[in-house]
């Protein structure tokens, strides 16, 4: 076998499964992104969305959370929370952040506006119609 | 002064590796702060809130690692190369100012609130913080391009002027690869479906891509040393190791997409592909055990070949099988963001490349110091700490698997799906074990730290004493 596998057939054997694999990532990549339009629904992307994640961002929510199943595992799923709880409940709850329960884990008071709580809300609704391939398993997250 | 070091130039190495131990030691330090904080919810809050904590932990381990990385390269370059470093006044100088990014940062998380941090760093000229793992202030991800460009730059022109191996050209393939990926960190799209399908461009293809091929390649030089095995033949090993590693891993980044808005036929790609993963990691876990069995020379350090042997057997674990376990979308489907997947994180990376660097600073420490290897005592020492820090992380693991199986099942699976808080109470007993083998893993650490600085008993041989006679 050594004989006829060596080090430089070995070596091109490398060079050609990484071109390989490389190009067909870029092929999948650039029909995924031409596809994707359809399925984040970029056409509701407002400004208040976008103001959304830029809150959602210099938070570090990420930090605890978890967006569509990716961040922290230390608090609820966040992808769906505008389905399961609603804005109002949202808007609420990020106001009388913390709860100051003992023993209990706690979220910061962050001092939003109103309008940030707008935004903060447009952006987790614009995050929920994401088509996800119904991920979640269910509404608690 | 240093007799077994064969190019003085290499010495630059030094700092990369001590620094490295340092931020090892603090990554450990808030991983035990966010382990409590899972069972007293409001320990140290407002002081150093979990996600505080948890960027800490996070960006110390990337950090040391990348220190780990670039002392092994200027360690093993010269050697590979065999002439001396191009600059080792640019690789002191980059080893400064990434220090001193790196401590600034992490002093920034610490000290100034994140939205304050962010608007004090120019985060409104180019929005890049705030995604898992890449936090990091603009200045910071700007210096980690700039300390990364000239170290490849250093790496590049040393190998150029010199030898040219399969080693060192993997090996400075996995730094570009490594270097030009990082810049996908600052494209930030306001379309968080697209932000995370690129996002994964810097952390999948890292750690399941080109980090890989810079494990392998430390591990075939380490291999080389204390084995005295051919060159030809651990190189070709080397190839199909890495071959396995990018054809599995490019592909591979798929079973990221199936939940984030991405086509479906991610979930047969991603799934199909990355199911073939472990392969590497299982040739890797091979390929030690082959070389050690087939070594021409018994090296003094047993520590270093230790190591090696564990590295082999642990990224397999951790990256191949725990990675496994979740990576096909059915079972993904229900596992995804879970404990699980917190579980395959902790094994993976101390098994891949944890144990590669703590490996390459076992083997180089040594000799860097100005000896072949550490005293026995020392060594008996450093292979405790590994048995410690290895079968405490096995069971920070199996732990954390507990929890997600038991998470999964009751928020995700049974007929009335009970709220996320609610099912981490439930769990409770698992976090509280977790930080039990967590301190354990603590111990294993110190007493790594205190083999660097222990010798060897003075040989007493008293005259009078009768030497007792062989029977």
């Amino acid at each position: 076998m050594s004989a006829f596998f060596t080090k430089s057939r070995a070596r091109n054997i490398f060079y050609g499964g990484v071109v390989f694999s490389a190009l067909l990532f870029l092929a999948l990549t650039f029909h995924t992104i031409r596809k994707m339009p359809q399925r984040d629904h970029r056409e509701n992307l407002t400004a208040e969305v976008v103001r959304g994640k830029h809150l959602w961002e210099t938070r570090n929510c990420v930090g605890c959370h978890t967006i569509l199943g990716e961040g922290a595992y230390f608090a609820p799923e966040l992808g769906n929370v505008y389905k399961r709880r609603g804005p109002d409940f949202i808007k609420a709850w990020i106001k009388v952040q913390p709860t100051g329960v003992a023993g209990r884990r706690q979220m910061p008071q962050f001092h939003f506006s109103e309008q940030q709580l707008d935004d903060i809300v447009a952006f987790l609704k614009w995050t929920s119609e994401i088509n996800t391939e119904n991920w979640p398993p269910n509404i608690e997250g | 002064m240093l007799p077994l070091l064969q190019y003085p130039s290499q010495a630059v190495a030094k700092p990369y590796f001590i620094t490295a131990i340092g931020l090892f030691v603090g990554q450990i330090l808030f991983g035990l702060i966010m382990g409590l904080q899972y069972v007293i919810g409001d320990f140290m809050f407002p002081a150093i809130p979990f996600n505080i904590a948890r960027m800490v932990h996070t960006n110390l381990l990337i950090v040391w690692l990348l220190f780990g990385f670039m002392g092994a390269a200027y360690y093993l370059v010269p050697e590979e190369s065999e002439t001396e470093l191009h600059s080792p006044l640019l690789a002191y100088l980059m080893f400064w100012i990434f220090l001193i990014a790196g401590a600034l940062t992490i002093a920034g998380y610490l000290l100034v609130p994140y939205a304050t941090l962010a608007e004090m760093t120019g985060n409104n000229l180019l929005q890049t913080m705030g995604r898992e793992f890449l936090e990091q202030p603009l200045p910071t991800k700007v210096g980690i391009v700039v300390v990364a460009l000239a170290f490849v730059y250093n790496i590049g022109m040393t190998i150029l002027k010199g030898r040219k191996t399969a080693i060192s050209m993997i090996l400075l393939a996995g730094l570009i690869g490594l270097a030009v990926l990082f810049l996908f960190a600052f494209y930030n799209p306001s379309n968080l479906a697209t932000d995370k399908y690129f996002w994964w461009w810097v952390v999948h293809l890292w750690v399941e891509g080109v980090w890989e091929l810079i494990m392998a390649a430390i591990l075939a030089f380490v291999l080389i040393k204390i084995t005295g095995v051919d060159r030809e033949v651990i190189e070709k090993w080397l190839y199909v190791i890495i071959t396995l590693a990018l054809v599995t891993g490019i592909i591979g980044t798929g079973h990221h997409y199936y939940w984030i808005g991405a086509p479906a036929y991610w979930q047969w790609w991603g799934g199909v592909f990355s199911a073939l993963e472990p392969l590497p990691f299982f040739a890797m876990t091979v390929f030690c055990f082959n070389m050690v069995n087939r070594r021409r020379r018994q090296h003094p350090n047993k520590a270093a070949t230790l190591w090696a042997l564990g590295t082999g057997v642990m990224a397999f674990l951790g990256a191949g099988v725990w990675g496994f376990l979740h990576t096909l979308a059915p079972v993904n489907y229900y596992t995804h963001g879970s404990q699980i997947t917190a579980a395959h994180g902790h094994l993976a990376f101390y098994g891949a490349y944890v144990m590669v660097v703590l490996t390459i600073i076992s083997y180089a420490m040594p000799i860097l110091r100005g000896r072949e290897c550490n005293p026995e005592r020392a060594q008996v020492l450093e292979m405790w700490s590994f048995w410690l820090m290895t079968v405490s992380m096995v069971f920070i693991t199996l732990f954390l698997t507990g929890a997600g199986i038991l998470q999964v099942w009751l928020q995700r699976v049974i007929d009335n799906p009970q709220p996320f808080m609610a099912v981490q109470d439930q769990v409770r007993i698992f976090y509280w074990l977790r930080e039990l083998a967590g301190l354990v893993f603590l111990i294993g650490l110190v007493l790594y730290l205190v083999s660097f600085f222990v010798k060897d008993k003075p040989q007493t041989v008293a005259v009078n004493d009768v030497q007792p006679a062989a029977t």
